[in-house]
């Protein structure tokens, strides 16, 4: 009875944000899937079609653009990831407990920081006559200004490993702080190295935060707009431009909702694949 | 033990880098953004005051983040509240669904959002901004709520019930004034979050521009890009004061109910 009138209490209470997430996120997401099936303004006169899909699977551009967003969004995701775990490792075991939220916070705060003139930025750091280049020129390490790190696939990775850093650092900082130091010590009182203690231990142990901001950089960075709109340049275009062409400029909304759903489709395969792989590394050791 | 701090350090600078570079340019006395500088000057704050354009889309973006902050702390409180308190069915589920958009990439929330609007004839504006944003927002609100409400010890709620007190009262004088911190620190990121998405806001503005809209239409024009960055250094002093306020009462939250600092926000 009292089981009952609490699980009834918290559905009630559950309601509205979920009403909400159905009718703002659920519904609008089956309409894109239902959009997906419908004929282009030039495609067959049936109610239903999946011509939308052959051409965006046959179609070179489209298939280029969704790999490629699939290819940047990982190297992003693995820079990232590779650039994050020693600064969650060091806040986690080297900064003292005190000081812990002091350096969650400074790495915060530039995440939260206009994300737009954050972005442009980087295209003037990155830029010919940029940060960079002046830098290195006035050092004398190069005498040219170099022009290869504006308007490509690199440029969009370097700018994306920016704007996630902190998505990556706070769940791998979670995982560390979770490890029970005395594992640590066991496996050096029984004559570990403290190298190998930390690729056998510490690095194990940790593989759920690693996991989790995997997918926490790289499932949103596939759809990422603005990065590649400002520092990709033709050769760093990702498919979210390709989708807000054909929704805001050629006014396709077939064309731009089976791209999503390709998109989508991708993302989630890919990203439960990554999990099924490290499952058993997961499950074994914690 | 060393090396991983002067790692740390550099790690810092890189992440700062963009953000020390906005004040240098914004009072930079030259019209390109890029190096040698030219000497300072502060007109390019001065000619902010003069477009009106940017004033609009400043109120927009205002009434727009003051809006989604509620509700969507509102909804936060709800969720929150529910998965701290009461085992129901599908909970997981649930809370999957809810907190989705913490995950999903922006673009697909923005073209189904403007899908959705289109196909029902809606005319899109600032309120189905509103719309989308409280969706985005309400997962960080859960988020920071979660953990005043798990702080919450429930033997406080029970006393004021055993003395008396009905539920609802129970939950305006007892609960709410010690989940308050939480509250407060959730409208904050709530609000900043809002005032800064570019995004859902770019496809569902119509014709009102919110700043980060304008902001993007103006990016286009080199000669407007010192005033941006004027903009811009605005901009991040403002919203690093609220966020320095937030994370205040986050603290002052946990100290209240006693719990240690676990840090960040999310």
């Amino acid at each position: 009875m009292l089981r009952n009138s609490d699980s009834a209490r918290g559905l009630t209470l559950i309601s509205p944000p979920l009403l909400y997430a159905v009718l703002m996120l659920a519904g609008p997401l089956g309409m894109i899937l239902m959009f997906s099936f419908v004929p282009q303004s030039d495609g067959p006169n049936t109610l239903i079609t999946l011509q939308n899909y052959t051409e965006a699977l046959g179609d070179p551009l489209y298939r280029q653009l969704i790999i490629r967003s699939l290819l940047i969004s990982a190297a992003a995701t693995a820079i990232t990831v590779l650039l994050a775990f020693p600064i969650a490792y060091f806040i986690s075991f080297y900064v003292p407990p005190k000081r812990k939220s002091l350096w969650l916070f400074l790495i915060t705060i530039p995440f939260w920081t206009s994300y737009l003139i954050r972005i442009f930025l980087w295209k003037v750091i990155l830029g010919l006559n940029g940060l960079l280049n002046t830098g290195l020129l006035k050092l004398g390490l190069i005498n040219e200004p170099l022009e290869f790190i504006l308007y490509n696939p690199a440029a969009v990775v370097i700018t994306l490993a920016h704007a996630f850093a902190p998505f990556a650092i706070l769940p791998i900082f979670v995982a560390l702080e979770k490890i029970d130091r005395s594992l640590l010590e066991a496996s050096q009182d029984l004559g570990e190295s403290k190298v190998r203690t930390f690729f056998r231990v510490t690095l194990p142990l940790a593989v759920p935060g690693v996991v989790a901001s995997v997918l926490i950089v790289f499932i949103p960075t596939v759809g990422d707009y603005v990065t590649p709109r400002l520092v990709g340049g033709s050769e760093g275009t990702m498919i979210a431009n390709m989708i807000q062409v054909q929704f805001l400029r050629l006014d396709n909304r077939p064309m731009g909702a089976t791209l999503s759903v390709i998109t989508m489709i991708c993302v989630t395969i890919i990203s439960l694949l990554f999990v099924l792989a490290n499952r058993r590394n997961m499950k074994a050791r914690t | 033990m060393n090396g991983l701090r002067i790692y740390a350090l550099i790690y810092l600078v890189f992440l700062y880098a963009p953000i020390i570079l906005l004040p240098i340019f914004a009072f930079n006395d030259g019209t390109v953004i890029a190096f040698p500088l030219q000497g300072v000057t502060t007109k390019w704050f001065s000619e902010l005051m003069t477009v009106n354009a940017l004033h609009d889309s400043v109120k927009n973006s205002l009434y727009v983040a003051v809006i989604t902050a509620i509700f969507s702390t509102l909804l936060g409180i709800c969720a929150a509240r529910a998965q701290a308190r009461y085992r129901f069915p599908a909970k997981k589920g649930i809370v999957g669904l809810i907190m989705l958009p913490l995950v999903l990439p922006e673009i697909i929330v923005a073209v189904s959002l403007l899908i959705v609007f289109l196909s029902l004839g809606f005319n899109i504006g600032l309120w189905t901004i509103i719309l989308g944003h409280v969706l985005i927002c309400t997962p960080f609100s859960i988020a920071i709520l979660n953990s005043s409400f798990q702080n919450l010890d429930p033997s406080i709620e029970e006393a004021a019930q055993d003395l008396g007190e009905t539920r609802f009262g129970t939950f305006l004088k007892i609960t709410l004034p010690l989940v308050m911190p939480g509250i407060v620190s959730s409208l904050l990121i709530a609000f900043t979050i809002s005032m800064d998405e570019f995004i859902i806001a770019f496809f569902l503005s119509g014709t009102e521009p919110t700043l980060p809209v304008y902001l993007w239409s103006q990016l286009r024009f080199p000669q407007r890009l010192p005033v941006v960055m004027a903009l811009g250094t605005i901009l991040v002093v403002l919203s690093i004061l609220i966020l320095i306020l937030a994370e205040a009462m986050r603290r002052y939250g946990l100290r209240r109910s006693g719990m240690q600092d676990k840090g960040g926000f999310l």
